[in-house]
Parts: structure tokens; C-alpha cells; sequence
């Protein structure tokens, strides 16, 4: 399934299959994932959305248990290749996760930490990046006068900005964002995803939800994935006024099953 | 898996299904009391516009009730907004059905000025549209909602015909000039009939297909 607009691919999957153990996640998956836009992976509990995120800066690798087969191209080079580093791979393509975990450091240590072992140890050098970081995730003005105080004393809202944050300093060409708004309240759900809206001229961004509405909100090309398949994969308008297939209009309207 | 939600649609399906009958039943009224010089007839249309107002406003909160609380998507979507620009249409035709019913109120009271061949000719077209566009809806047939656009032109044709006829009986004889501004305002109300049901028609293809054929340009919605 091509990606409906495919003149600016970041990301492009070939026949991709994943198993865990004995059981298969993700069937014969083939995308590609339009640069500097939001794509939405949405679909049931247990259809693949997560693991097929998780393919991008090979987190599944930490699994002992599972295996993989296909292609996925970042820059013209299969990401999946021996040479490739994955830590160099996962400071390319961050993550944000649905529980916010920031370091229990300050703020400015939480970004700072990243950067460092970049070896960007220069003071000067690390505050430019330390704000141009809070700014672009929308916190610098709630933050900038306790810089060095505790990132746990932040509210949930704020404190997924900061993981936000964290991740954009290093310049990832790829955000996957899995469910980040799934503990957060609607004011703070609202402020991540205006700040999505934002974020998608500099970076990226996909994102795992099951809210529809956060998926019409935020992206512009949507992927409905069941049972470890992509059954639609279109621009979100079209998803969610004309889905081609009867499986996706179920699942879009609730008539799921 | 049925939703309370399916309930609620097939609710403002219910109702624009009555809105619609009611509008075809208006139309036809308003001609049998001009071509049958029926005044009863008349002011059954008058008594029935006012039903059809009250339906108009209750299907278009209806619609609005759904799209703030269920936050309809793909073909639900599709229904309600199209539902709530139908209703539109369908009043204003039944506004035109009750500008024809006065007007043969009016020349009802009067000798009849020639006998009618290209208004009820027009008005057969109109309710056969009617009906028909109601049929489309009913069993999603849009083949049938795409032949209206190509009907309303007849209908059209035959309302500059009359207007160009009634202009020479004027010229002729300045005796007809009231009862034949009259019998052009039945025509002219007739082509707009026709224009709303062509619109309604262009709606349903939207319903079903999701495709816009407004205009005469054809698009998907992408």
C-alpha cells in the first residue's frame, strides 16, 4: 500500500513480518511514512500498531524472543543492517512513551543528558539547546525560572512535554510518540497535541492512539491496522469520511465486531 | 454490533423519509388546486408547509445534537451532514408548493385563462423527481439520483417555454396580463422544485458515494 503522498518518504517498509515466539504480529506490512508530517497508527488492542512502531528504532530488539523479516529503508539504508548502531539509529528516530518517565533530575539535567553524551558539553552550547527544546515543546515559559529543580515536581502534562523535550534535543529526524496522551488530562491531551500540529515542521511524528479524535486532530495521513495487518492506509480526511474498507468504517465508527 | 447510536440515526432517517413524503404529497397538492381548480386542496398545502417547517427544525437539531455528542465519522458522518443540508431544500420546496397553491387560489376565483398543458407537463416531471430522488434514497440507488440533473433541464426547457408564451399572450392581450403574471410565477416556482430535487439528488450521490457532483464537476473526497 503506497503512501498517499509519496514524494517526501522518510520511512519506507517492505513485506515486513514480525513474530513474537511462535505467534505473528505484523503481516507482509508495506508503507511508506510521508517526512515532516503526522501519520496515526490506529486499530484494536493487539493489532500490531505498536510493534510495527517499535520496528522503527528496533525496541523490539530488546525482546530475545522475536524475529523479523523484511525491509524497513530509513536515508537508503535498511535499518535492520549489521552496520547500522542503534544507539546512533534511536537518536535518529526518538521516542515518546504513554507513561511519562523523566529522570529524577532537573529539568535542565533531564535535556542535558542527552546532549552530553553527544559530547555537547559546552555550557553556552547546552542552554541554547536546552531552551530551543523547551520552547519547541511549549514549556520553556513554565519552566524557565526553576530550570534546576526536580523534574518530578512537574505535573504529568508538563512532565510528557519535558520527555517531549528530552527527545527533540538530540534532532531526531523521527518522533514515534506511543499513546502519549493516554494518562493525561484534556487540557494537557490539548496542549500535546497542539504542540504535534508544531513540532511536524521540524520533525516526523507518528503516533499510536485509540482516540479517533486525537487521530483526526493531529495527523494527516492515518493507518488502520487489525490483526497484525494494514488494512487502510490513506490521508486522515479520507479515512475518516470516506474509508474504503467496511473493516476500517467499523472500526471508525465504533461498529466494531 | 447495533449502537444506541443507530437508533439515533435511523431516527433522522425516519424523519427525513416524512419530511420528503410530505414535500412530494405538497407538491402534488399545489398542482391538483390550480390544474382541478381545487381550493380545498390549496389549503391543505397551507396547513401541511407549517408540519414541514416544524420537521425542517427538528432534524436540523437533530443533526446537530449527533455531530456535538457522537462525533460522527465516515458514512455517519456523511449522513448527517447531508441530511441537515436536504432538509434545506426540502422547505424551500414547500414554500414553492404554497406560492403555487395561492396563486390558483387566486385564479380559481377568475376564468380560466387557456387551458394548461406545459405546467402540469412540468409539475409531472417535478413530482416524478421527487419521487424518484426518494427512491434513491430509500435503496441507495445513485444511478437513478444522477438522471435528475438531466431531468431538471427538461423541466428547464419547458419553464422558458412558458414564460415566452405567456409574454406574447400579454402583448396580445393586455386583458390576461394579471392571470398570466400568475400562471409564470406557477412556472418559475415549478423550476426551482425541480432545482431543490436536483439538489437533493446531488446529495444523495455524495451520501453513498462520497463523491461531490455539484456543479458539474466530479470529485472524491480525498
Amino acid at each position: 500500500m503506497d503512501n498517499p503522498d509519496p514524494h517526501k518518504p522518510i520511512i519506507e517498509i517492505n513485506r515486513l513480518n514480525f513474530w513474537y515466539g511462535p505467534k505473528q504480529a505484523l503481516f507482509d506490512i508495506n508503507m511508506t511514512i510521508a517526512r515532516n508530517r503526522t501519520t496515526a497508527f490506529i486499530g484494536p488492542s493487539g493489532c500490531g500498531k505498536s510493534t510495527l512502531l517499535r520496528c522503527f528504532n528496533r525496541m523490539n530488539d530488546l525482546n530475545d524472543e522475536q524475529r523479523i523479516d523484511g525491509q524497513i529503508v530509513m536515508h537508503g539504508m535498511d535499518i535492520r543492517a549489521p552496520e547500522v548502531d542503534v544507539i546512533e539509529l534511536r537518536k535518529r528516530v526518538g521516542m515518546v512513551f504513554q507513561k511519562s518517565n523523566p529522570f529524577p533530575k532537573s529539568i535542565f539535567e533531564n535535556i542535558a543528558y542527552g546532549l552530553r553524551i553527544q559530547g555537547r558539553n559546552k555550557k553556552s552550547d547546552l542552554e541554547e539547546r536546552i531552551e530551543t527544546s523547551l520552547r519547541r515543546a511549549a514549556l520553556w515559559e513554565e519552566v524557565k525560572d526553576r530550570l534546576h529543580e526536580s523534574a518530578m515536581a512537574l505535573s504529568g502534562g508538563q512532565q510528557q512535554r519535558l520527555c517531549i523535550a528530552r527527545t527533540i534535543a538530540v534532532e531526531p529526524d523521527v518522533v514515534l510518540m506511543d499513546e502519549p496522551c493516554s494518562a493525561l488530562d484534556p487540557t494537557a491531551t490539548a496542549k500535546i497535541e497542539e504542540l504535534i500540529q508544531d513540532l511536524k515542521r521540524y520533525y516526523t511524528i507518528i503516533i499510536v492512539t485509540h482516540n479517533m479524535q486525537q487521530a483526526t486532530r493531529c495527523s494527516e495521513f492515518t493507518a488502520f491496522f487489525y490483526l497484525g495487518k494494514l488494512i487502510e492506509f490513506d490521508t486522515t480526511t479520507k479515512i475518516f469520511t470516506n474509508p474504503a474498507n467496511k473493516q476500517t468504517e467499523d472500526y471508525i465508527t465504533g461498529r466494531f465486531g | 454490533m447495533e449502537l444506541y447510536f443507530d437508533q439515533e440515526l435511523a431516527q433522522l432517517k425516519e424523519k427525513l423519509l416524512l419530511m420528503s413524503s410530505l414535500t412530494e404529497q405538497n407538491v402534488a397538492l399545489a398542482i391538483r388546486s390550480l390544474v382541478e381548480r381545487n381550493d380545498m386542496a390549496a389549503a391543505k398545502v397551507e396547513r401541511d408547509d407549517d408540519l414541514l417547517d416544524k420537521l425542517e427544525i427538528e432534524i436540523d437539531q437533530l443533526g446537530i445534537r449527533l455531530l456535538a455528542l457522537r462525533q460522527p465519522k465516515a458514512s455517519d458522518l456523511r449522513l448527517i451532514t447531508t441530511a441537515m443540508k436536504i432538509t434545506t431544500d426540502l422547505e424551500r420546496m414547500g414554500d414553492r408548493a404554497v406560492t403555487i397553491a395561492r396563486r390558483a387560489v387566486e385564479l380559481n376565483k377568475e376564468p380560466e385563462l387557456k387551458p394548461l398543458v406545459d405546467i402540469p407537463r412540468m409539475a409531472e416531471i417535478c413530482q416524478g423527481m421527487i419521487r424518484d430522488t426518494l427512491d434513491a434514497f430509500v435503496y441507495q440507488k445513485t444511478d437513478l439520483a444522477r438522471q435528475m440533473v438531466l431531468r431538471d433541464k427538461e423541466v428547464d426547457q419547458l419553464n422558458r417555454k412558458v414564460q415566452s408564451d405567456l409574454t406574447e399572450m400579454m402583448l396580445a392581450n393586455s386583458g390576461t396580463i394579471v392571470r398570466a403574471l400568475k400562471l409564470m410565477r406557477v412556472a418559475q416556482s415549478l423550476e426551482r422544485i425541480g432545482d431543490h430535487t436536483a439538489n437533493i439528488a446531488e446529495e444523495i450521490v455524495y451520501l453513498y458515494e462520497a463523491r461531490d457532483i455539484r456543479h458539474h464537476q466530479e470529485t472524491l473526497t480525498t
